[in-house]
Protein backbone atom coordinates (compact mmCIF):
# COMPACT_ATOMS: atom_id res chain seq x y z
CA UNK A 1 0.00 0.00 0.00
CA UNK A 2 1.87 3.41 -0.86
CA UNK A 3 0.51 6.13 1.08
CA UNK A 4 -0.19 9.82 -0.38
CA UNK A 5 -1.30 13.22 1.21
CA UNK A 6 -4.59 13.82 -0.26
CA UNK A 7 -5.93 17.35 -0.63
CA UNK A 8 -10.17 16.78 -0.78
CA UNK A 9 -11.70 20.46 -0.88
CA UNK A 10 -14.97 21.49 0.52
CA UNK A 11 -17.07 20.40 -2.39
CA UNK A 12 -16.49 16.37 -2.02
CA UNK A 13 -17.22 16.82 1.89
CA UNK A 14 -20.62 18.55 0.54
CA UNK A 15 -22.42 17.64 -2.87
CA UNK A 16 -19.71 15.73 -4.17
CA UNK A 17 -19.43 13.12 -1.59
CA UNK A 18 -19.61 10.70 -3.95
CA UNK A 19 -16.77 11.58 -6.02
CA UNK A 20 -14.72 10.72 -2.74
CA UNK A 21 -16.48 7.77 -1.45
CA UNK A 22 -15.50 6.03 -5.07
CA UNK A 23 -12.18 7.94 -5.41
CA UNK A 24 -11.00 6.68 -2.12
CA UNK A 25 -12.42 3.40 -1.94
CA UNK A 26 -10.97 2.89 -5.97
CA UNK A 27 -7.68 4.16 -4.66
CA UNK A 28 -7.84 1.52 -1.48
CA UNK A 29 -8.70 -1.50 -4.73
CA UNK A 30 -5.67 0.11 -6.16
CA UNK A 31 -2.62 0.09 -3.24
CA UNK A 32 -2.78 3.66 -2.62
CA UNK A 33 -3.76 5.04 0.52
CA UNK A 34 -5.34 8.64 0.02
CA UNK A 35 -4.12 9.99 3.83
CA UNK A 36 -5.99 13.18 4.20
CA UNK A 37 -4.48 16.37 5.45
CA UNK A 38 -4.77 16.50 9.07
CA UNK A 39 -6.05 20.15 8.78
CA UNK A 40 -6.60 21.78 5.48
CA UNK A 41 -8.62 25.21 4.35
CA UNK A 42 -10.07 26.08 1.50
CA UNK A 43 -8.00 25.53 -1.83
CA UNK A 44 -8.56 29.36 -3.17
CA UNK A 45 -10.96 28.83 -5.71
CA UNK A 46 -9.81 30.10 -8.79
CA UNK A 47 -6.67 31.67 -9.37
CA UNK A 48 -6.64 35.68 -9.25
CA UNK A 49 -6.96 37.18 -12.48
CA UNK A 50 -6.41 41.02 -11.35
CA UNK A 51 -3.19 42.91 -10.91
CA UNK A 52 -3.20 42.80 -6.94
CA UNK A 53 -3.08 39.38 -6.72
CA UNK A 54 -1.58 38.55 -3.45
CA UNK A 55 -4.11 37.51 -1.05
CA UNK A 56 -5.94 35.25 -3.18
CA UNK A 57 -2.81 33.36 -3.45
CA UNK A 58 -2.30 32.80 0.41
CA UNK A 59 -5.11 30.09 0.81
CA UNK A 60 -3.73 27.46 -1.78
CA UNK A 61 0.01 27.81 -0.12
CA UNK A 62 -1.48 27.75 3.10
CA UNK A 63 -2.24 24.24 1.60
CA UNK A 64 0.87 23.34 0.54
CA UNK A 65 2.59 24.48 3.32
CA UNK A 66 0.30 22.05 5.33
CA UNK A 67 1.40 19.44 3.04
CA UNK A 68 4.90 20.03 3.58
CA UNK A 69 4.38 19.66 7.09
CA UNK A 70 2.46 16.93 7.41
CA UNK A 71 5.68 15.32 5.07
CA UNK A 72 8.50 16.46 7.14
CA UNK A 73 6.30 15.47 10.90
CA UNK A 74 6.88 12.23 9.38
CA UNK A 75 2.97 11.89 9.36
CA UNK A 76 3.52 10.39 5.73
CA UNK A 77 6.64 9.85 4.19
CA UNK A 78 6.49 10.51 0.46
CA UNK A 79 7.65 12.55 -2.25
CA UNK A 80 6.98 16.12 -2.05
CA UNK A 81 3.70 15.53 -3.80
CA UNK A 82 0.17 15.27 -3.24
CA UNK A 83 -3.27 14.47 -4.53
CA UNK A 84 -6.13 15.81 -5.29
CA UNK A 85 -9.75 14.36 -7.10
CA UNK A 86 -11.45 17.75 -7.35
CA UNK A 87 -9.97 19.27 -10.71
CA UNK A 88 -10.92 23.06 -9.29
CA UNK A 89 -8.32 22.51 -6.29
CA UNK A 90 -6.07 20.99 -8.64
CA UNK A 91 -5.89 24.12 -11.03
CA UNK A 92 -5.54 26.53 -7.81
CA UNK A 93 -2.97 24.93 -6.04
CA UNK A 94 -1.34 24.01 -8.89
CA UNK A 95 -1.56 28.06 -10.31
CA UNK A 96 -0.09 29.08 -6.73
CA UNK A 97 3.19 27.02 -7.36
CA UNK A 98 3.54 29.20 -10.70
CA UNK A 99 2.56 32.44 -9.23
CA UNK A 100 5.31 31.99 -6.57
CA UNK A 101 8.36 31.48 -9.73
CA UNK A 102 8.04 35.33 -9.15
CA UNK A 103 10.44 35.22 -6.43
CA UNK A 104 9.31 39.28 -5.39
CA UNK A 105 5.79 37.99 -4.60
CA UNK A 106 6.97 34.77 -3.36
CA UNK A 107 9.33 36.77 -0.81
CA UNK A 108 5.96 39.00 0.30
CA UNK A 109 3.93 35.68 0.67
CA UNK A 110 6.28 34.27 3.08
CA UNK A 111 6.85 37.37 5.33
CA UNK A 112 3.34 37.13 5.73
CA UNK A 113 2.87 33.81 6.53
CA UNK A 114 3.84 31.87 9.65
CA UNK A 115 5.92 29.21 7.84
CA UNK A 116 7.97 29.24 4.66
CA UNK A 117 7.16 27.80 1.71
CA UNK A 118 9.72 28.03 -1.76
CA UNK A 119 7.52 25.94 -4.22
CA UNK A 120 8.64 22.27 -2.97
CA UNK A 121 4.86 20.73 -3.45
CA UNK A 122 3.70 19.42 -6.18
CA UNK A 123 -0.30 18.66 -6.56
CA UNK A 124 -1.41 15.48 -8.82
CA UNK A 125 -4.86 15.10 -9.89
CA UNK A 126 -6.19 11.90 -8.82
CA UNK A 127 -6.77 10.93 -12.96
CA UNK A 128 -2.52 11.35 -13.62
CA UNK A 129 -2.07 9.52 -10.84
CA UNK A 130 -4.04 6.65 -11.87
CA UNK A 131 -2.38 6.97 -15.58
CA UNK A 132 1.54 7.76 -14.62
CA UNK A 133 2.12 5.58 -11.14
CA UNK A 134 -0.84 2.93 -11.28
CA UNK A 135 -1.03 2.35 -15.04
CA UNK A 136 -3.80 2.01 -17.37
CA UNK A 137 -3.15 -1.29 -17.56
CA UNK A 138 -3.03 -2.33 -13.68
CA UNK A 139 -6.44 -1.23 -13.71
CA UNK A 140 -7.73 -3.03 -16.49
CA UNK A 141 -6.08 -6.43 -15.01
CA UNK A 142 -8.13 -5.38 -11.60
CA UNK A 143 -11.82 -4.82 -13.69
CA UNK A 144 -14.35 -7.71 -12.40
CA UNK A 145 -17.28 -6.04 -14.03
CA UNK A 146 -16.67 -4.95 -17.53
CA UNK A 147 -18.71 -2.02 -18.31
CA UNK A 148 -19.80 -4.00 -22.03
CA UNK A 149 -21.90 -1.96 -23.84
CA UNK A 150 -21.89 1.32 -21.78
CA UNK A 151 -21.91 4.23 -23.89
CA UNK A 152 -19.35 6.31 -22.26
CA UNK A 153 -18.89 10.34 -23.44
CA UNK A 154 -15.80 11.95 -21.37
CA UNK A 155 -16.35 15.74 -20.53
CA UNK A 156 -12.96 17.54 -19.14
CA UNK A 157 -14.26 20.76 -19.09
CA UNK A 158 -11.51 23.41 -18.83
CA UNK A 159 -9.25 22.92 -15.12
CA UNK A 160 -7.61 19.71 -15.86
CA UNK A 161 -6.56 20.84 -19.42
CA UNK A 162 -5.98 24.80 -19.31
CA UNK A 163 -3.46 26.66 -19.31
CA UNK A 164 -0.69 24.33 -20.64
CA UNK A 165 1.80 24.66 -17.83
CA UNK A 166 -0.85 23.51 -15.53
CA UNK A 167 -3.11 21.32 -17.91
CA UNK A 168 -2.18 17.13 -17.49
CA UNK A 169 -2.84 16.71 -21.24
CA UNK A 170 -3.60 17.96 -24.29
CA UNK A 171 -5.15 21.03 -24.51
CA UNK A 172 -7.29 20.40 -27.53
CA UNK A 173 -7.19 17.50 -27.98
CA UNK A 174 -6.68 15.00 -24.83
CA UNK A 175 -7.64 11.08 -24.37
CA UNK A 176 -6.80 10.27 -20.96
CA UNK A 177 -10.25 9.99 -19.82
CA UNK A 178 -11.05 7.93 -23.00
CA UNK A 179 -8.04 5.38 -22.36
CA UNK A 180 -9.12 4.94 -18.58
CA UNK A 181 -12.84 4.27 -19.43
CA UNK A 182 -11.49 1.79 -22.50
CA UNK A 183 -9.84 0.29 -19.92
CA UNK A 184 -13.00 -0.37 -17.78
CA UNK A 185 -14.38 -1.70 -21.03
CA UNK A 186 -16.91 1.19 -21.82
CA UNK A 187 -17.75 2.12 -25.00
CA UNK A 188 -16.30 5.34 -25.51
CA UNK A 189 -18.30 7.79 -27.21
CA UNK A 190 -17.23 10.58 -29.16
CA UNK A 191 -18.10 14.27 -27.33
CA UNK A 192 -16.64 16.95 -29.83
CA UNK A 193 -17.73 19.65 -26.93
CA UNK A 194 -15.65 17.72 -24.11
CA UNK A 195 -12.79 20.77 -23.20
CA UNK A 196 -15.52 23.22 -23.55
CA UNK A 197 -16.52 25.65 -20.26
CA UNK A 198 -19.74 24.08 -17.82
CA UNK A 199 -20.04 28.11 -17.76
CA UNK A 200 -18.22 27.74 -13.86
CA UNK A 201 -19.61 30.21 -11.34
CA UNK A 202 -22.01 31.86 -13.99
CA UNK A 203 -23.94 29.13 -12.21
CA UNK A 204 -24.33 31.66 -9.45
CA UNK A 205 -26.21 34.54 -11.08
CA UNK A 206 -26.27 33.83 -14.76
CA UNK A 207 -28.15 30.76 -15.18
CA UNK A 208 -28.99 31.40 -18.62
CA UNK A 209 -25.42 30.54 -19.81
CA UNK A 210 -24.98 27.72 -17.77
CA UNK A 211 -28.33 26.60 -19.42
CA UNK A 212 -27.35 27.44 -23.12
CA UNK A 213 -23.33 25.70 -22.58
CA UNK A 214 -25.09 22.45 -21.05
CA UNK A 215 -27.26 21.79 -23.75
CA UNK A 216 -23.74 22.61 -26.22
CA UNK A 217 -21.69 20.31 -23.84
CA UNK A 218 -24.34 17.40 -24.16
CA UNK A 219 -25.95 17.59 -27.65
CA UNK A 220 -23.54 16.11 -29.65
CA UNK A 221 -21.99 13.35 -27.00
CA UNK A 222 -26.32 12.41 -26.35
CA UNK A 223 -26.59 12.48 -30.49
CA UNK A 224 -23.41 9.67 -30.28
CA UNK A 225 -25.63 7.65 -28.35
CA UNK A 226 -24.41 8.25 -25.10
CA UNK A 227 -25.95 6.96 -22.07
CA UNK A 228 -24.04 8.44 -19.52
CA UNK A 229 -21.54 11.32 -18.89
CA UNK A 230 -18.10 10.68 -17.09
CA UNK A 231 -16.84 14.04 -15.52
CA UNK A 232 -13.82 14.52 -13.16
CA UNK A 233 -14.89 17.84 -11.73
CA UNK A 234 -17.44 18.90 -9.19
CA UNK A 235 -18.23 22.18 -10.83
CA UNK A 236 -19.13 20.86 -14.17
CA UNK A 237 -21.04 18.05 -12.59
CA UNK A 238 -23.35 19.93 -10.84
CA UNK A 239 -23.48 22.07 -13.83
CA UNK A 240 -24.32 20.01 -16.42
CA UNK A 241 -26.17 17.67 -14.17
CA UNK A 242 -28.26 20.42 -12.36
CA UNK A 243 -29.29 22.33 -15.41
CA UNK A 244 -30.67 19.90 -17.62
CA UNK A 245 -34.31 20.20 -16.83
CA UNK A 246 -33.60 23.64 -17.90
CA UNK A 247 -32.59 22.67 -20.95
CA UNK A 248 -35.75 20.66 -21.83
CA UNK A 249 -37.39 23.76 -21.43
CA UNK A 250 -36.37 25.38 -23.97
CA UNK A 251 -35.47 22.24 -26.06
CA UNK A 252 -38.19 19.92 -25.83
CA UNK A 253 -36.73 16.98 -27.27
CA UNK A 254 -33.43 16.92 -25.08
CA UNK A 255 -32.57 13.92 -24.05
CA UNK A 256 -31.87 13.89 -20.27
CA UNK A 257 -28.41 12.04 -19.36
CA UNK A 258 -27.19 11.37 -16.13
CA UNK A 259 -23.81 13.12 -14.98
CA UNK A 260 -21.06 10.64 -12.75
CA UNK A 261 -17.49 10.63 -11.58
CA UNK A 262 -14.83 8.62 -13.87
CA UNK A 263 -14.03 7.47 -10.17
CA UNK A 264 -17.77 5.89 -9.51
CA UNK A 265 -17.81 4.03 -13.32
CA UNK A 266 -14.16 2.86 -11.40
CA UNK A 267 -15.52 1.33 -8.31
CA UNK A 268 -18.50 -0.29 -10.30
CA UNK A 269 -16.38 -1.83 -12.88
CA UNK A 270 -13.28 -2.82 -10.61
CA UNK A 271 -16.52 -5.05 -8.82
CA UNK A 272 -16.13 -2.95 -5.56
CA UNK A 273 -20.25 -2.77 -4.65
CA UNK A 274 -22.93 -0.20 -4.67
CA UNK A 275 -21.77 1.31 -1.42
CA UNK A 276 -18.29 2.54 -3.02
CA UNK A 277 -20.00 3.52 -6.08
CA UNK A 278 -21.49 6.55 -4.00
CA UNK A 279 -24.52 6.38 -6.56
CA UNK A 280 -26.98 5.93 -3.62
CA UNK A 281 -26.13 8.99 -1.67
CA UNK A 282 -28.93 11.01 -3.78
CA UNK A 283 -26.51 13.68 -5.10
CA UNK A 284 -27.17 13.47 -8.77
CA UNK A 285 -30.37 15.51 -9.72
CA UNK A 286 -30.45 12.91 -12.74
CA UNK A 287 -30.66 9.75 -11.39
CA UNK A 288 -27.58 7.22 -12.89
CA UNK A 289 -28.62 4.17 -11.48
CA UNK A 290 -31.58 3.00 -14.01
CA UNK A 291 -28.46 3.54 -16.77
CA UNK A 292 -25.71 1.73 -14.52
CA UNK A 293 -27.86 -0.88 -12.71
CA UNK A 294 -27.52 -3.90 -15.10
CA UNK A 295 -23.64 -3.44 -13.88
CA UNK A 296 -24.30 -3.16 -10.15
CA UNK B 1 12.03 62.40 48.35
CA UNK B 2 9.50 65.34 47.93
CA UNK B 3 9.08 64.75 44.31
CA UNK B 4 8.48 61.27 44.91
CA UNK B 5 5.82 61.97 47.82
CA UNK B 6 4.13 64.47 45.50
CA UNK B 7 3.45 61.49 42.56
CA UNK B 8 1.42 60.19 45.26
CA UNK B 9 3.70 56.36 45.57
CA UNK B 10 6.65 54.74 44.70
CA UNK B 11 4.81 52.51 42.76
CA UNK B 12 6.42 51.59 39.05
CA UNK B 13 4.19 53.57 36.14
CA UNK B 14 3.85 53.21 32.88
CA UNK B 15 2.54 56.09 30.17
CA UNK B 16 -0.48 55.34 28.28
CA UNK B 17 -2.39 57.31 26.43
CA UNK B 18 -6.84 56.25 26.47
CA UNK B 19 -8.60 58.34 23.82
CA UNK B 20 -5.61 60.06 22.50
CA UNK B 21 -4.41 61.38 26.38
CA UNK B 22 -1.43 61.04 28.24
CA UNK B 23 -2.03 59.34 31.77
CA UNK B 24 1.05 57.81 34.05
CA UNK B 25 -0.69 54.76 35.47
CA UNK B 26 0.84 52.04 37.98
CA UNK B 27 2.28 48.98 35.77
CA UNK B 28 0.89 45.96 37.10
CA UNK B 29 -2.70 47.19 36.16
CA UNK B 30 -4.76 45.81 33.31
CA UNK B 31 -6.04 47.93 30.85
CA UNK B 32 -8.86 48.22 32.50
CA UNK B 33 -8.18 48.86 36.16
CA UNK B 34 -5.92 51.56 34.39
CA UNK B 35 -8.51 53.14 32.81
CA UNK B 36 -10.83 53.19 36.32
CA UNK B 37 -7.53 54.44 37.70
CA UNK B 38 -7.53 57.16 35.74
CA UNK B 39 -11.12 57.84 36.12
CA UNK B 40 -13.45 56.42 33.64
CA UNK B 41 -16.03 54.70 34.78
CA UNK B 42 -17.55 51.83 32.61
CA UNK B 43 -20.95 51.29 31.41
CA UNK B 44 -20.66 49.21 28.37
CA UNK B 45 -17.55 47.28 27.68
CA UNK B 46 -17.27 45.46 31.24
CA UNK B 47 -18.71 42.55 32.59
CA UNK B 48 -17.22 39.44 34.12
CA UNK B 49 -13.70 41.28 34.86
CA UNK B 50 -12.51 37.48 34.37
CA UNK B 51 -11.59 37.02 30.99
CA UNK B 52 -14.56 34.85 30.31
CA UNK B 53 -17.58 37.00 29.10
CA UNK B 54 -15.90 38.64 26.45
CA UNK B 55 -17.32 41.98 26.83
CA UNK B 56 -13.86 44.70 27.21
CA UNK B 57 -12.53 44.08 23.21
CA UNK B 58 -9.94 46.60 23.11
CA UNK B 59 -7.23 47.55 20.32
CA UNK B 60 -4.23 48.85 21.36
CA UNK B 61 -0.64 50.11 19.54
CA UNK B 62 2.26 50.30 21.15
CA UNK B 63 4.55 53.26 20.49
CA UNK B 64 7.02 52.39 17.55
CA UNK B 65 5.38 49.26 16.91
CA UNK B 66 3.23 49.24 13.89
CA UNK B 67 1.25 46.47 15.04
CA UNK B 68 -2.69 46.63 16.24
CA UNK B 69 -3.03 44.52 18.73
CA UNK B 70 -6.35 42.98 20.23
CA UNK B 71 -6.69 42.40 23.50
CA UNK B 72 -9.40 41.73 26.22
CA UNK B 73 -8.90 45.08 28.80
CA UNK B 74 -9.64 42.95 31.99
CA UNK B 75 -6.93 40.61 30.81
CA UNK B 76 -4.19 42.65 29.47
CA UNK B 77 -1.28 44.19 31.46
CA UNK B 78 -0.75 47.79 30.47
CA UNK B 79 2.64 48.79 28.86
CA UNK B 80 4.77 51.69 28.68
CA UNK B 81 3.87 53.60 25.48
CA UNK B 82 0.34 51.17 25.16
CA UNK B 83 -2.20 54.25 22.88
CA UNK B 84 -5.50 52.20 23.65
CA UNK B 85 -8.93 52.19 22.55
CA UNK B 86 -11.88 50.29 24.32
CA UNK B 87 -14.83 48.84 21.98
CA UNK B 88 -17.93 48.96 24.18
CA UNK B 89 -19.66 47.11 20.99
CA UNK B 90 -19.55 45.23 18.08
CA UNK B 91 -21.88 46.44 15.81
CA UNK B 92 -21.65 42.89 13.97
CA UNK B 93 -25.26 41.47 12.14
CA UNK B 94 -26.40 39.18 13.78
CA UNK B 95 -28.59 36.64 11.17
CA UNK B 96 -32.11 35.79 12.69
CA UNK B 97 -32.92 31.78 11.96
CA UNK B 98 -34.85 29.67 13.43
CA UNK B 99 -32.95 26.60 14.44
CA UNK B 100 -35.88 23.98 14.35
CA UNK B 101 -36.04 25.14 10.46
CA UNK B 102 -32.22 24.42 9.55
CA UNK B 103 -30.51 21.60 8.71
CA UNK B 104 -27.06 20.63 10.28
CA UNK B 105 -24.88 21.15 7.14
CA UNK B 106 -22.64 23.80 5.04
CA UNK B 107 -26.12 25.77 3.67
CA UNK B 108 -27.41 26.36 6.97
CA UNK B 109 -24.34 28.28 7.08
CA UNK B 110 -24.11 30.16 4.24
CA UNK B 111 -27.60 30.80 3.94
CA UNK B 112 -27.48 32.47 7.37
CA UNK B 113 -23.78 34.12 7.20
CA UNK B 114 -22.61 33.88 3.42
CA UNK B 115 -19.44 35.30 3.57
CA UNK B 116 -17.95 32.69 5.19
CA UNK B 117 -17.19 32.00 1.26
CA UNK B 118 -14.88 34.97 0.77
CA UNK B 119 -12.52 33.82 3.41
CA UNK B 120 -8.95 34.34 1.93
CA UNK B 121 -7.39 31.80 4.72
CA UNK B 122 -5.26 35.16 6.28
CA UNK B 123 -5.32 33.66 9.67
CA UNK B 124 -5.90 37.25 10.67
CA UNK B 125 -8.69 36.39 12.29
CA UNK B 126 -6.71 33.62 14.54
CA UNK B 127 -3.98 36.83 15.26
CA UNK B 128 -6.69 38.46 16.92
CA UNK B 129 -8.46 36.16 18.77
CA UNK B 130 -7.54 36.44 22.69
CA UNK B 131 -8.80 32.86 23.64
CA UNK B 132 -5.72 31.93 20.91
CA UNK B 133 -8.60 29.90 19.25
CA UNK B 134 -7.79 28.82 15.93
CA UNK B 135 -10.61 30.90 14.51
CA UNK B 136 -9.47 30.59 10.73
CA UNK B 137 -9.39 26.77 11.13
CA UNK B 138 -13.04 27.17 12.33
CA UNK B 139 -14.50 29.33 9.73
CA UNK B 140 -12.71 26.63 7.21
CA UNK B 141 -14.77 23.72 9.15
CA UNK B 142 -17.85 25.45 8.95
CA UNK B 143 -17.12 26.24 5.19
CA UNK B 144 -17.10 22.55 4.65
CA UNK B 145 -20.18 21.62 7.04
CA UNK B 146 -17.88 20.27 9.01
CA UNK B 147 -19.90 21.24 12.23
CA UNK B 148 -18.23 19.02 14.87
CA UNK B 149 -14.87 20.71 13.99
CA UNK B 150 -16.48 23.88 14.80
CA UNK B 151 -17.71 23.00 17.61
CA UNK B 152 -14.42 21.60 19.27
CA UNK B 153 -12.33 24.60 18.00
CA UNK B 154 -14.54 27.63 18.89
CA UNK B 155 -15.93 25.94 22.38
CA UNK B 156 -13.84 28.11 24.26
CA UNK B 157 -14.90 31.30 22.28
CA UNK B 158 -15.77 34.18 24.54
CA UNK B 159 -17.39 36.24 21.52
CA UNK B 160 -15.50 39.55 22.00
CA UNK B 161 -15.87 40.28 18.59
CA UNK B 162 -12.47 41.00 17.63
CA UNK B 163 -11.96 38.38 14.50
CA UNK B 164 -14.73 39.87 12.91
CA UNK B 165 -13.38 43.69 13.27
CA UNK B 166 -10.17 42.43 11.86
CA UNK B 167 -11.02 39.92 8.84
CA UNK B 168 -10.87 41.75 5.49
CA UNK B 169 -13.80 39.40 4.24
CA UNK B 170 -16.38 40.83 6.49
CA UNK B 171 -17.07 37.39 8.62
CA UNK B 172 -18.31 37.17 11.85
CA UNK B 173 -16.58 34.12 12.75
CA UNK B 174 -17.87 34.27 16.70
CA UNK B 175 -21.19 34.27 15.08
CA UNK B 176 -20.59 31.70 12.58
CA UNK B 177 -19.27 29.76 14.94
CA UNK B 178 -21.93 29.91 17.51
CA UNK B 179 -24.58 29.02 15.01
CA UNK B 180 -22.72 25.85 14.30
CA UNK B 181 -22.79 24.69 17.86
CA UNK B 182 -26.22 25.17 17.95
CA UNK B 183 -27.11 23.26 15.35
CA UNK B 184 -24.17 20.69 15.99
CA UNK B 185 -25.99 20.46 19.92
CA UNK B 186 -29.86 20.23 18.59
CA UNK B 187 -29.05 17.94 15.72
CA UNK B 188 -25.63 16.02 15.73
CA UNK B 189 -25.58 15.05 19.71
CA UNK B 190 -28.34 12.43 21.20
CA UNK B 191 -30.23 14.03 24.01
CA UNK B 192 -29.15 12.19 27.13
CA UNK B 193 -31.84 9.88 28.21
CA UNK B 194 -31.85 11.30 32.10
CA UNK B 195 -32.74 15.08 30.35
CA UNK B 196 -35.94 13.13 28.41
CA UNK B 197 -36.85 11.96 31.77
CA UNK B 198 -36.42 14.61 33.53
CA UNK B 199 -38.35 16.95 30.79
CA UNK B 200 -41.55 14.50 31.26
CA UNK B 201 -41.46 14.92 35.03
CA UNK B 202 -41.48 18.08 35.19
CA UNK B 203 -44.41 18.38 32.52
CA UNK B 204 -46.34 15.72 34.97
CA UNK B 205 -46.17 18.42 37.56
CA UNK B 206 -43.85 16.64 39.74
CA UNK B 207 -42.29 19.76 40.91
CA UNK B 208 -44.83 22.06 40.68
CA UNK B 209 -45.71 21.54 44.33
CA UNK B 210 -42.02 22.47 45.96
CA UNK B 211 -42.42 25.56 43.31
CA UNK B 212 -45.61 26.72 44.78
CA UNK B 213 -43.84 26.41 48.32
CA UNK B 214 -40.79 28.23 47.45
CA UNK B 215 -43.53 31.21 45.70
CA UNK B 216 -44.95 31.86 48.74
CA UNK B 217 -42.31 32.36 50.92
CA UNK B 218 -40.49 35.40 51.99
CA UNK B 219 -37.44 36.98 50.74
CA UNK B 220 -35.75 36.86 53.99
CA UNK B 221 -37.04 33.09 54.10
CA UNK B 222 -35.38 32.29 50.61
CA UNK B 223 -31.78 33.99 51.24
CA UNK B 224 -31.80 32.06 54.57
CA UNK B 225 -32.16 28.42 52.20
CA UNK B 226 -29.66 29.65 49.45
CA UNK B 227 -27.22 30.21 52.17
CA UNK B 228 -27.70 26.98 54.02
CA UNK B 229 -27.92 25.61 50.37
CA UNK B 230 -25.50 21.70 50.41
CA UNK B 231 -22.87 22.08 47.40
CA UNK B 232 -21.93 19.27 46.12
Amino acid sequence: MIKVPYYPGCTLKTTAQNYEVSGLAVARKLGIELIELPSWNCCGVFPSLANDDLMRHIAPIRNLIRVKKMIENGIIEDQYRFVTLCSMCYHTLKEANLFIKDEEKLKKLNTFLEEEYKGEIEPLPFLKLLQVEVGFEKISEEVRKPLKGLKVAPYYGCLLLRPREIGIDNPESPSILEQLLSVLGADVVENPNKTQCCGSYHTVNNKSIVVRLTYDNLIYAIKNGAEVIAVGCPLCAFNLDHYQVEVKKIHFDFKIVPIVYYTQLMAIALGLGKESSGLELGLNYVDPIPVLKRFL
Amino acid sequence: MSRKADEGSSVPKVKIWVMGKEYKVPSSFTIMTAMEYIGYRFKQGIGCRNGYCGACATFYRVKGDYKLRPALACQEIVKDGMVIVQIPFVPAKKTIYDIDKLEPSANAIFENYPEVARCLSCNTCTKACPQNLEVMEYVQAALRGDLEKVMHLSFECVECGLCAMRCPAEIKPYLVARLARRLYAKYMVPLDKRVRKREEEIKEGKFDKELERLMKMSVERLKELYEERRLS
